[in-house]
């Protein structure tokens, strides 16, 4: 509906923002209720999610494996922390590669914006040094040349951020 | 191959004393005791996170004289750098997928899909 945007925003958090074309309930409820999860959160085309595990409850467990159908894969797992149904999200994720990377603790805002939703996600890493090492320089600019050696990267190594 | 550097990069940056020593070589090259002055920690054990560092190709050390200053090495920080532009699109991906969606979830098509 309209252009991502990926901003950083002090040292160590990471800020997306993104509108989207339904109500904040429908939007949220896509990013909790595990059916709807499965049928969006699946990262490059060919990936399927066999596994999704989603308790949208404090303390609640989160799992969610991909797997691109010839062997390879990898999986997420976090835990819910805080939900106010239809307004956000708080929780925290790592994605196991098969080492775990470092914690990302995501706050997930669904503010109605007009007749839809404006979707905001910040992440925070745990000090500045790790976004640094994920964010040198160039990042914002060097997307085409990005994109041009996906197809090589996603064979091996996809990541998709449980929003 | 791009997957199995960036385990080691992250494994590599797992430990905070670690990702402080990459913190202080994006300011430049140092040497092992201008690593160390700042952590109460000896040489030794300083060399064995620059080992690891190394390892991970996160950092290079070139040799001068008896000493072995380090710096960060361009190839390994970008394939940290590149895991974040496979988050991009993997989002960008992602939320085509979830406006298709909630399309079909609109109560206004008369039926919800599941």
């Amino acid at each position: 509906m309209s252009k991502m945007t990926l901003k950083t925003e002090g040292d160590t958090h990471v800020v997306v923002t993104r509108r989207f074309a339904g109500s904040p309930e429908a939007v949220y409820r896509a990013h909790t209720e595990p059916e709807l999860i499965k049928r969006w959160m699946l990262g490059p085309p060919g990936w399927t999610m066999p596994v999704c595990i989603n308790e949208a409850k404090p303390g609640g467990k989160i799992r969610i494996e991909w797997s691109d159908g010839k062997g390879a894969g990898f999986y997420l797992t976090g835990e819910c922390i805080e939900l106010v149904p239809f307004s956000r999200i708080v929780h925290v994720e790592r994605m196991h590669l098969p080492d775990p990377t470092p914690d990302n603790h995501i706050v997930t805002d669904f503010t109605p914006d007009g007749e839809g939703t404006l979707l905001t996600m910040r992440m925070t890493l745990p000090d500045a040094a790790t976004r640094a090492q994920m964010l040198a320089t160039g990042m914002e600019h060097g997307m085409e040349a990005s994109y041009a050696r996906l197809d090589e990267i996603v064979s091996t190594a996809v990541g998709a951020a449980k929003g | 191959m791009v997957n199995e550097s960036l385990n080691y990069a992250f494994s590599a940056l797992a430990d905070p004393t670690r990702r402080a020593i990459l913190a202080r070589l994006a300011t430049g090259e140092a040497t092992v005791l201008e690593l160390a002055k700042p952590f109460a920690m000896s040489q030794p054990a300083i060399s064995r996170h620059l080992k690891v560092l190394e390892g991970a190709g996160l950092i290079v050390r070139r040799i001068e004289g008896t000493k072995r200053p380090c710096r960060l090495a361009k190839q390994g920080v970008e394939s940290v750098d590149r895991w974040l532009d496979v988050l991009r699109s993997a989002l960008e991906t992602n939320y085509d997928r979830l406006d298709q969606l909630l399309a079909g979830l609109k109560p206004e098509n008369g039926e919800e899909k599941q």
